[in-house]
């Protein structure tokens, strides 16, 4: 016989969740001590972006080139387009700041740098991540076709 | 239930309040989540890994958080509200000499390394954010509640991180409570969060057969990838980000190879003086005129005296050398290099402390910067390598790496190496 399910829940879960509340407690008091508000917004706020926005937008990308190669019937060749999209993408969002030169002037005259190569750079990094995947693409081509060559004609 | 729609509001929305939340056209639906994917080893494979690193992230925090010695004086305190959260700290030793360096390489490194696995781990289990009934009990509730906490605090922390490694301060506040404080509530769910489902993931990924659960779709697209090829995908992402990162942690060719770190690249300069720079003089505000030969003295005050050294004064005095890094709170380090100074406990000695190096506390002449006065503990002091440094690798110093006069201690972050030296005050902080 099942016991019947308790709308508490499992008590020692809710003993651990009481601990780590208390400590986020303990510590988000002191989090929000300055601008509350603006500190409450880039908590809640950052887990609404990545969930509602980023991570449907780049869902709805990928989803967009594995369709449209599947339209053209070159459904596999959509590797060879998001993996380069994707690690080209990750590195414009890591390194935004940098790349977009919203923080050139600060960067420049705090570390004595030029402020100016990050676009070029990561340009250049995704030409060769698409140019590799381009690569790899035309060597698998070229191999199937041989094979195509190779094989015995069918029998009919 | 009203079933007449009403203006304006939108057609999911509408679809939800009318039909069944299983439409799998909502994404309240198990149905309207395709990517064959998704299911409990492939979370569990990114869950275990973010466990490992995230820990190693914290410590390294702590550490880093620990190294400034917030405890001795208020200069160095930028948390001064932090009550039991400093319950840990210690005095920053000065052994070995490129501990804060391999710290700080560590936590900013892994930090960078670890975002797509981040990313894809809350990609892995986004449908549970959907899911429904919202809370099946009280404590299944608070857990929702936590969750908001270890994701809204994980991203907080990865983002302050990574904006402020690019000097790009637009978070709300200073980035040492922000991120200090901001650690603690994230480790707080974090750590609910690995007692709840870390023997879950360790078991799914024992298991020879996965088993379903509600993470895998009940009407999987057709796969365009294998689920081991998302995973190498996700380490792709990682070694792509490491490969253009860690550079900055050395010095020449391998420098160049951190493409895109905001410390990777081409030194600033040749010579003697071409290494990294923090702040510049002409950044922190260093005016030509107060560091020239006769307008800039040193002012040391200790136990007995006061002394005011012009800097002829000071290269008169015993010069020693020690060889050690700059290591940036940003996760950037310079190798070794050659520092030739004044030894601080032989500054101590000469205002009446020749046996017992005290504490002391050091400004500069720089107009902004958080760290323009810094106080160093007593066993910094007495270490025999920390210097005030008159020269580096056999030439002056260069204004942006602290003419006249910078404090150089060994393991210690680099703000406390105060550049720009006016006054320095011997005694018990």
């Amino acid at each position: 016989m099942r016991a019947p399910r308790l709308p508490l829940g499992s008590p020692l879960h809710l003993l651990l969740l009481s601990c780590s509340f208390a400590l986020a407690a303990y510590a988000g008091v002191r989090l929000l001590a300055g601008d509350w508000l603006g500190v409450a917004l880039w908590v809640v706020g950052a887990a609404l972006l990545h969930d509602l926005v980023l991570l449907p937008l780049y869902a709805a990308a990928d989803r967009a080139v594995v369709s449209g190669f599947g339209a053209v019937r070159r459904r596999e060749w959509a590797m060879y387009v998001r993996v380069p999209a994707a690690l080209s993408g990750l590195l414009l969002l890591v390194w935004f700041p940098l790349i977009s030169g919203t923080v050139e002037r600060r960067y420049r005259s705090a570390t004595g740098l030029p402020a100016d190569v990050f676009l070029a750079r990561w340009l250049l990094i995704t030409a060769v991540l698409f140019g590799g995947s381009a690569l790899l693409l035309a060597v698998r081509l070229l191999r199937l076709r041989r094979a195509a060559k190779c094989r015995p004609p069918a029998v009919h | 239930m009203g079933r007449t729609p009403s203006r304006g509001v939108p057609a999911a929305y509408r679809r939800l309040m009318r039909d069944d939340p299983r439409d799998p056209r909502l994404p309240t639906s198990p149905g309207f989540w395709r990517s064959p994917l998704r299911g409990p080893r492939f979370t569990s494979v990114l869950g275990l890994v973010l466990l490992a690193g995230i820990t190693v992230l914290f410590v390294t925090g702590l550490l880093s958080y620990a190294a400034y010695n917030p405890n001795l004086s208020p200069v160095n305190d930028k948390t001064p509200d932090k009550g039991i959260l400093g319950f840990y700290l210690f005095t920053w030793p000065t052994d070995p000499h490129w501990l804060y360096r391999l710290n700080q390489g560590v936590h900013v490194t892994l930090g960078i390394t670890l975002i797509p696995v981040l990313l894809a781990k809350l990609w892995s289990v986004v449908p549970r954010l959907f899911a429904l009934p919202p809370a099946r009990s009280l404590t299944h509730a608070l857990e929702r509640i936590s969750l908001l906490l270890l994701v809204g605090g994980g991203l907080f922390e990865f983002v302050t991180g990574v904006l402020n490694v690019q000097l790009d301060y637009v978070f709300p506040g200073s980035f040492y409570p922000l991120h200090f404080y901001g650690a603690w509530v994230f480790f707080a769910a974090f750590v609910a969060h690995a007692v709840l489902k870390a023997p879950t993931a360790l078991r799914n990924l024992r298991r020879l057969r996965e088993e379903r659960n509600d993470l895998v779709s009940p009407r999987p697209a057709e796969p365009t990838v294998s689920r081991r090829g998302a995973l190498w995908f996700v380490g792709g992402g990682s070694l792509l980000l490491f490969a253009t990162t860690v550079g900055q942690n050395f010095g020449g060719p391998l420098r160049r190879t951190a493409l895109l770190a905001p410390h990777g690249g081409a030194e600033p300069g040749s010579g003697p003086g071409g290494f990294q720079i923090n702040k510049t003089a002409a950044y922190a505000g260093i005016d030509t005129a107060e560091t020239a030969g006769d307008a800039w003295r040193l002012v040391v005050t200790g136990r007995t005296e006061t002394v005011r050294l012009s800097r002829a004064r000071l290269a008169g005095l015993p010069l020693h050398s020690s060889a050690l890094p700059i290591a940036c709170v940003e996760g950037w380090s310079t190798p070794d290099q050659w520092w030739r100074g004044v030894r601080l406990r032989d500054l101590a000695a000469l205002v009446g402390y020749e046996d017992d190096p005290p504490d002391v506390f050091v400004e500069s002449l720089q107009r902004r910067g958080a760290f323009r006065k810094a106080a160093l503990r007593a066993n910094q002091v007495a270490d025999p390598r920390s210097l005030l440094a008159l020269y580096v690798n056999g030439e002056e110093l260069s204004p942006d790496h602290g003419y006249p006069a910078r404090i150089i201690v060994p393991a210690a972050p680099g703000v406390l190496n105060t550049k720009w030296v006016v006054r320095m005050t011997f005694g018990d902080l």
